[in-house]
């Protein structure tokens, strides 16, 4: 139990996909105009980082033991056909759903934060329930990153004249 | 760009510089921040890149007539995993210590969109010997901008420059430099420092054309 309370932290503030692994930056960069946005794209991110968990842990359990020379290629193959296919699922079972979450889907499964966290789960040597809260604490993670930036408000201002160039960085605490 | 009709340099050189794929078209920063901690690390990750672009150019390139376009992307994907298996089997076999260091970002490269991005807006419409110089310019403006942050990041972060001190022993090394915000605070500066250059040359080459009348076409 103490080791999948440390992996689930250590996913979600220590190591932080965005912050020190650099992973998931492009929507990190792009979607940043609404907070609401970002708590529906967090969502979707932590579902589609279970499913690939789920999806590693048993490619590596049943399958990849005597090749692992495929285990990037069945990764990014099986991961993109698995959300392709929940995609399709949620849309007939759940329209309301399909519209708050379906349409990130197919963004977020060429996000490298899905691959890379099969990778690691994989490098680590995690488990079935190991691996589950190392997605969560990941998928969590990115969330917060995303609403940091969203939320904080701050700004960098950049004053130049001749000879003289001044910046100001605002920072609300409220 | 890639509609009109270039020239075998223009390929060739327009991914070093005018259109660098980290600097100026701000792809790929994944591994450019994440790995470049060190010089060693940036070049075994640029080399790892380069080899990639090569062969999947090459491959994407001749087999463009046979490639469906509805699933072309999920076959340059294929292509693309293919060869980074290769690169990654191929580093962990000469260079265990760089491999373990780079971890799981040399699979990684299977999503550097850099790479996806050559197929489908050059490798799959044009002949294999153009893929290949654009493949070739676009991994060495990739490695440019690996070398510029590994530089920087291990001399002011670690006080040595491929393992050899720099500063001798007196230094305190700006630790920061090497962790991931550093990566972040490099970036942010080459790129500062580029559009700086850049509006100065503009600035040039608008008083050159227009000697004494800068302000006339301003106002205008």
């Amino acid at each position: 139990m103490g080791d999948l309370v440390w992996i689930f932290t250590s996913a979600m503030l220590v190591n932080n996909f965005t912050l020190t692994l650099f992973l998931g930056l492009c929507p990190f960069m792009g979607v940043s105009a609404r907070v609401s946005t970002a708590l529906r794209l967090g969502a979707a991110d932590t579902f589609v980082l279970v499913l690939a968990s789920l999806a590693a842990w048993f490619l590596n359990t049943f399958i990849l033991e005597h090749a692992p020379y495929l285990r990037l290629i069945s990764f990014i193959i099986v991961i993109a056909s698995l959300v392709q296919i929940v995609e399709m699922v949620i849309k007939k079972v759940s329209p309301a759903l399909f519209r708050e979450l379906g349409i990130y889907l197919p963004l977020i499964t060429t996000n490298c934060a899905i691959l890379g966290l099969a990778i690691f789960q994989t490098n680590r040597g995690y488990g079935l329930l190991q691996g589950l809260a190392f997605a969560i604490g990941a998928g969590l993670g990115l969330t917060l990153a995303q609403t940091f930036i969203q939320h904080h408000e701050g700004v960098i201002e950049v004053e130049s004249q001749p000879g003289r160039t001044s910046f100001r960085i605002v920072l609300p605490l409220q | 760009m890639t509609r009109q009709a270039t020239t075998p340099n223009q390929d060739l050189l327009r991914g070093i510089w005018r259109e660098n794929p980290v600097l100026i078209q701000l792809l790929g920063l994944c591994p450019a921040l994440a790995v470049t901690n060190s010089v060693a690390n940036s070049v075994a990750m640029s080399a790892a890149t380069m080899f990639v672009l090569l062969g999947s150019s090459f491959l994407v390139s001749l087999l463009k007539r046979f490639v469906p376009g509805e699933v072309r992307i999920s076959t340059y994907v294929l292509i693309i995993a293919t060869f980074v298996t290769l690169a990654d089997m191929t580093l962990e076999a000469l260079v265990p210590t760089i491999h373990k260091a780079l971890g799981a970002f040399v699979g990684l490269i299977v999503v550097n969109c850099i790479i996806l991005a050559r197929q489908e807006a050059f490798a799959s419409r044009r002949p294999v010997g153009r893929a290949m110089l654009d493949a070739l310019g676009t991994g060495a403006g990739f490695t440019i901008a690996m070398l510029m942050m590994g530089t920087i990041r291990e001399v002011l972060g670690n006080g040595t420059l491929l393992g050899y001190q720099v500063f001798g022993a007196a230094f305190e090394p700006w630790v920061v430099f090497a962790l991931p915000p550093g990566g972040f605070l490099t970036l942010g500066f080459i790129l500062l420092f580029l559009s700086w250059i850049q509006r100065r040359r503009a600035e040039q080459a608008r008083v050159r054309e227009w000697p004494e009348g800068v302000g006339e076409r301003r106002a205008a």
